[in-house]
């Protein structure tokens, strides 16, 4: 999110028509010669635009320009060309099948499942990391870590974790006297335990978030609340969490496209098995493209990913608007 | 005792106020350590996977089923055993060339765009600016299938060019140099420009060294991203002899069977570049994401 860059130019009071802020709308328009030079009119400014835009257009919008008309195709993998026009057929064919609405309701159970704890945690230990006044890089590090490995190295790790009674994770649910769980073999449970290993690995980045949030909040307003008799808890939830609102919806819209955009752990822990219980979104579109070989299907599949993704962040604009007239 | 009740009060004598605030300071200090602790615990359980594989993998693959944190018999068996078998150093390379020149690409076209954006004026500027914000709505997944197409027209696919080229457009890069550019006083390089520099020469002697902060979160976070991307470059690299590093270990995985302490040492090397680069620059990747909120 470009969070700033969305705001409008100083002193606009109405924000709903956003404009990037340029000092030449102020200024007069006058075009003597020395200051078109100056301001560079004409081509230096598409000249020093030009390298990403290349690279823009080929990779990013053309690819989803491409990706669109494809997906209106019978596109195949294993031969040139668009192939037979199938107007809404791939876009009917995915809404029609069981397996495409499974794999959605797979990718918002581990969105439901994965997003609370995410942000209920990071908000916990950074109230407790912002009193305590030593050690916070030892926080940092052991929170944040894990967030900068590769999904592989994690994945790695946590299948070890939940080997079977060799694993750690194994051994300790039995010496605290639990049956063990069948962590990534029961299609019930394996979903809970890919959101066991996504907690670990990505509170990380919420937590550095909040973090940065509380260090926002005025230190009077504790002083003042203290010096009028308000203990630690009140201050928390009187002063400390309602002025986090703004990182918090923040944290929250990152985190569900996030968890939405899960391919990585399941594809490497469970291969979406047991019998698909844990088959996400976009493992749904590799599957269709790449094992099934049909793109034009697997590009629709993608358009009707990126349309919940687009309906997430269009909700999140909409309900921060409302909330605060200002951003 | 709610924060309204202030008004009831009596007005303190000072030596009352200051014994009342002594106490309410040895409440506030006793509070403060105990989340200290608590957060200790927390801290050290979060370690504990990382501990472990550690662990496991200074273990010899026999003695990996005992349950217990000592090693009885240390051997570094395993991490030999795999930089000798050798795949592993070509996955570090491809992950090191890729990653770096996808970095360098973003920084380069990413700063170059901002610039123009930031400093200049032309037709079509406001135009560029909303099309270079829908980019960051596009999530690079929904791509896959046409970029393979793509890159298999022209025979990329199995190259390096393969995962490098993709990475380089960033929209979100554009406008974190650009908020970054827009802070830098104007007067600066325009005073350069009326001495005559054009520019290209402003960019590079004035902006950019003084945009040395929004350089280096850019380029760690795309080096980052890059190194840790999978599900593309799991696609578009096949061959063993290139492969990433994350692609690498997730095609392996399985095949190292009950030889825990093989996995486990993989995993240690494949992490160890980033431990490396987190230690290395901590400070710069928590403050780019605390200012921007970038997120993979």
């Amino acid at each position: 999110m470009a969070s700033t860059e969305i705001t409008g130019p100083a002193g606009t009071v109405a924000p709903a028509r956003t404009e990037p802020r340029t000092t030449g709308r102020r200024r007069s328009p006058s075009g003597t010669k020395r200051e078109n030079r100056l301001s560079g009119h004409g081509w230096p400014g598409l000249l020093f635009l030009a390298p990403f835009l290349v690279m823009y257009l080929l990779f990013i919008v053309g690819p989803a320009v491409y990706g669109l008309v494809m997906s209106f195709f019978h596109t195949s993998m294993v031969s040139p060309g668009l192939g037979e026009f199938a107007g809404f057929g791939n876009y009917a064919e995915a809404l029609s099948s069981s397996d495409f609405w499974s794999a959605l309701w797979q990718t918002i159970w581990f969105t439901i499942l994965t997003t609370p704890p995410l942000i209920a945690l990071a908000l916990v230990f950074a109230l407790l990391a912002e009193r305590a006044r030593r050690a916070r890089w030892f926080f940092r590090l052991a929170f944040f870590l894990p967030y900068i490995l590769p999904s592989a190295v994690v994945a790695l790790i946590w299948i070890w974790m939940y080997t079977p009674e060799l694993g750690l994770l194994s051994r300790a649910v039995t010496s605290l006297g639990f049956a063990e769980p069948d962590w990534l073999g029961d299609p019930d449970f394996a979903m809970v335990s890919l959101a066991i290993t996504t907690v670990w690995w990505t509170l990380g980045f919420n937590f550095v978030l909040y973090l940065a949030g509380l260090q926002e909040i005025p230190r009077e307003l504790y002083e003042a609340s203290s010096i009028d008799g308000a203990g630690p808890w009140q201050q928390i939830r009187l002063i400390t969490v309602p002025l986090l609102a703004r990182t918090t919806s923040l944290v929250v819209v990152l985190q569900v496209i996030a968890s939405l955009k899960v391919f990585d752990q399941m594809y490497i822990m469970t291969q979406g098995g047991p019998n698909y219980a844990t088959r996400s979104l976009l493992q749904y579109v590799f599957d269709v493209g790449f094992t099934d070989f049909r793109s034009g299907a697997a590009a629709a599949a993608s358009t009707l990913f990126f349309v919940v993704v687009l309906a997430v962040s269009a909700f999140w604009l909409v309900m921060t608007r409302r909330q605060e007239p200002e951003l | 005792m709610a924060i309204t009740t202030h008004k009831d009060l009596q007005p303190l004598t000072s030596t009352q106020a200051q014994r009342y605030a002594a106490s309410a300071d040895r409440r506030m200090r006793l509070f403060n350590r105990c989340c200290t602790g608590v957060l200790i615990a927390f801290a050290l359980l979060w370690l504990v996977p990382l501990a472990w594989a550690l662990d496991t993998a200074l273990k010899p693959n026999g003695e990996t089923i005992d349950p217990t944190w000592v090693i009885e018999n240390p051997t570094l068996a395993s991490f030999r055993a795999l930089l000798a078998q050798g795949d592993i150093l070509n996955w570090y390379a491809a992950s090191f060339i890729t990653s770096s020149l996808a970095a360098a690409g973003t920084v380069i076209t990413a700063s170059l765009a901002a610039y123009a954006l930031s400093r200049m004026r032309f037709r079509f500027r406001l135009l560029a600016f909303w099309f270079i914000l829908i980019g960051i709505m596009i999530p690079r997944q929904v791509l896959i299938v046409p970029q393979f197409r793509e890159l298999g027209s022209v025979d990329l696919l199995n190259t390096y060019w393969a995962v490098i080229l993709p990475s380089i457009p960033t929209a979100i890069a554009v406008f974190v140099f650009k908020q970054f550019f827009d802070g830098i006083p104007k007067d600066l390089d325009e005073a350069a420009r009326i001495d005559g520099a054009g520019f290209f020469h402003t960019y590079r002697r004035i902006v950019m060294p003084l945009a040395r902060p929004a350089v280096s979160a850019v380029a760690i976070f795309s080096f980052v991203w890059a190194w840790n991307d999978l599900l593309w470059p799991l696609l578009a690299l096949t061959n063993p002899q290139i492969m990433t590093i994350p692609v690498g270990l997730a095609t392996v995985q399985g095949t190292y069977g009950i030889r825990y302490a093989d996995t486990m040492a993989s995993a240690v090397l494949g992490a160890l570049p980033l431990v490396l680069v987190f230690l290395l620059f901590q400070r710069r990747i928590v403050e780019g994401i605390a200012g921007t909120g970038l997120k993979g």
